[in-house]
């Protein structure tokens, strides 16, 4: 039943979240949630890669800035207008992505932390490299124009470009869900667990895995995008390591494979340094430090991961009394309940549900 | 022009030194523990800021010298005691978690006590060329330090029942302990002494790229390079391949690629060893039962 009623609960929070902030928020608090949009679409990006596919990747700064600046260099230089710079920047990002994944191949889960993690202290200086200066502008980097509201709406050009972000948010969203849930997200999550045992089982282990790196590196290179429209402006110093660091910040305190959870690392990678630069110029990454091992120990699935608990709980508790178990993993997969057996028999959790399956 | 190639080869020496000492360290937690210490630099930095507080103080160079690596040691030791022991066999993702924690804790502090403005680091060796002006006073004194503190690493492990306990406890944990090693802080001490050798490291190269939160950012990427490259489960590959980063990183900066993309030459040897020869030059190849 709870099923049932569970997208038009999301459909309208949804739409309350898109109509209020806009009707109620100034355009800086706006411009800041668009921001959180960002993030949100950047981690999902990281997590559909580290969470779900278990390749750890410390450099998809990278992928963000390629992402920003393809759309920045297309505004600039060939005076594309701002949508039409999306779809080009998908396809930049997904096929570095995808050249990128190829040696990522051969790379062992710490060597992948290492290598991604040179890839994003390297590319301000790729991006201030004099040859490429004629189109990225060098150090000055490159000043985009804000949007107008379409259709003469009667909009702010923050309003417009908020729901303009949500918009492409919401598809993306609904795009990584059913990938995850189906037979894609499957492999990716078979191959995180037990590479070779995927592989045994008929998954095409480097076909997944650069897959996985093309499509995450297009997720959080259209978040690039729609970043740098937002800020307006892209340089080499904007896209420092410490992007790459503050993704994964997000990703780990979110939940690495929890789809909502990546709106909780958003928000908190977005206020946080807000709050904790009161304090300190030092302050934000202390805080973020001291949180990122906190997460590591006491809530290693992310607040993603917790709530997801919690919620499995509070559901388990009504759906007991009617002796129908609930759903057994993060992802339950009740189109095809073969698949929830061998998740329990994993983990046993109420003798219930194991007599069940037994 | 060979003049010049020479003069390149012996600075890059020279630095590649401080990359062998940071790749040495790292090396030395990786085969203890199979971990990738990223926090290896911002902890060499912060010790190279504990020099320089004693140093301030009025201490003379060599006893705050001294200070910082005991205070190091010390430092290395309790990470390993309080963050690491609790991790041992967790996923990787939480241990790389761990680290990036480590690594902004650490940056953010020494931004925090000593603030971010960059500052000069004074040298204790002679300031005028040397070897016939192709090297300064400072960079033959940071390599003749570099080369001792890798000699008494080597005879460290190789001589003395200590680190032959070491040397085992990272071999076969499970045997080393039934024979009596306290394995525990086998790591811990492991953990130490790459922390004092990376203050050592800190404090060579202070003079030379003035200190700063963010000094040992790039350092840490060849010397990754260099332990890579060298193999990063032998710490005499690690040391050769740093100096080796060291010489390439001179030598393609000043003819190959200009030096705006010195780090990504060492992203370049980084990608180029792990896709070519993962073991590195001289690593082993490891095979594993399922």
């Amino acid at each position: 039943m709870t099923n049932m009623r569970t997208p038009w609960l999301i459909a309208v929070l949804v739409l309350l979240a898109a109509i209020v902030p806009v009707a109620r928020f100034t355009d800086y608090h706006l411009f800041q949630l668009t921001m959180v949009v960002v993030y949100a679409i950047a981690i999902l990006g990281l997590s559909l890669l580290t969470g779900f596919n278990g390749q750890i990747s410390l450099g998809h700064g990278a992928f963000y800035a390629i992402g920003a600046y393809t759309t920045a260099i297309l505004m600039t230089t060939w005076n594309m207008p701002y949508w039409l710079t999306l779809p080009v920047s998908a396809v930049v990002c997904a096929c570095v992505g995808f050249v990128l994944g190829l040696p990522a191949l051969r790379l062992g889960g710490l060597y992948l932390a290492l290598t991604t993690f040179a890839l994003a202290v390297a590319i301000p200086q790729i991006l201030k490299y004099k040859a490429f200066e004629e189109w990225t502008g060098g150090v000055q980097g490159l000043v985009i124009d804000k949007p107008d509201a379409p259709f003469g709406l009667p909009l702010s050009p923050d309003q417009w470009l908020y729901l303009f972000t949500v918009a492409i948010a919401v598809v993306l969203y609904i795009v990584a869900w059913n990938i995850v849930r189906g037979r894609m997200g499957r492999a990716m999550m078979a191959i995180r667990d037990h590479a070779m045992a995927a592989e045994a089982m008929g998954i095409n282990l480097p076909i997944v895995k650069t897959r996985a790196f093309a499509l995450s590196a297009m997720y959080t290179g259209l978040a690039g995008s729609l970043g740098a429209i937002a800020v307006q402006f892209v340089a080499p110093d904007s896209f420092q390591v410490f992007v790459s660091i503050f993704l994964f910040v997000g990703l780990v305190v979110g939940g690495a494979s929890s789809i909502g959870g990546t709106l909780i690392g958003a928000a908190f990678i977005e206020f946080i340094p807000n709050l904790a630069d009161k304090v300190s110029k030092a302050a934000p990454s202390a805080v973020y430090g001291v949180i990122l091992i906190a997460v590591m120990f006491l809530m290693p699935a992310g607040a993603g991961g917790f709530l997801h608990a919690m919620w499995r709980k509070l559901f388990r508790a009504r759906s007991g009394q009617d002796g129908v178990p609930g759903p057994v993993e993060a992802v339950s997969y009740e189109s095809d309940p073969g698949l929830t057996v061998p998740a329990t028999a994993l983990k046993p959790r109420s003798p219930e549900t194991v007599s069940r399956n037994d | 022009m060979l003049a010049g190639v020479i003069h390149q080869i012996m600075s890059g020496i020279a630095t590649g030194g401080i990359y062998a000492s940071v790749a040495l360290a790292l090396v030395m937690i990786y085969q203890a523990t199979h971990h990738v210490n990223f926090a290896q630099g911002e902890m060499a930095t912060f010790s190279t800021y504990i020099a320089l507080t004693f140093i301030n103080a009025g201490f003379p160079y060599w006893i705050a010298f001294t200070a910082a690596v005991v205070v190091s040691f010390a430092i290395g030791v309790a990470i390993e005691r309080v963050l690491m022991r609790p991790l041992a066999n967790a996923p990787i993702l939480a241990s790389v978690g761990v680290f990036v924690g480590l690594l902004l804790i650490v940056n953010s502090l020494s931004g925090w006590f000593f603030d971010y403005t960059i500052k000069q680091f004074p040298t204790p060796f002679p300031d005028r060329p040397m070897l016939g002006g192709y090297l300064s006073g400072h960079e033959l004194g940071s390599t003749a330090v570099t080369l001792i503190v890798l000699l008494s690493v080597y005879l460290f492990f190789r001589h003395t029942r200590l680190g032959l306990a070491m040397r085992a406890a990272a071999f076969n944990a499970t045997s080393s302990r039934l024979v009596g090693v306290r394995v525990g802080w086998m790591l811990a001490l492991g953990w130490g002494l790459a922390a004092a050798i990376g203050a050592v490291a800190g404090c060579m190269v202070a003079p030379i790229v003035f200190l700063d939160p963010n000094m040992m950012s790039g350092i840490l990427l060849y010397a990754f390079a260099g332990a890579l490259l060298g193999g990063i489960d032998n710490p005499l590959g690690a040391v050769l391949g740093g100096f080796a980063v060291g010489i390439i990183e001179n030598l393609g900066g000043a003819y190959l690629v200009g030096t705006e993309l010195k780090l990504t030459l060492a992203l370049a040897i980084i990608v180029m060893v792990l896709t070519i020869k993962p073991t590195g030059l001289m690593g082993r190849k490891v095979y594993s039962r399922v």
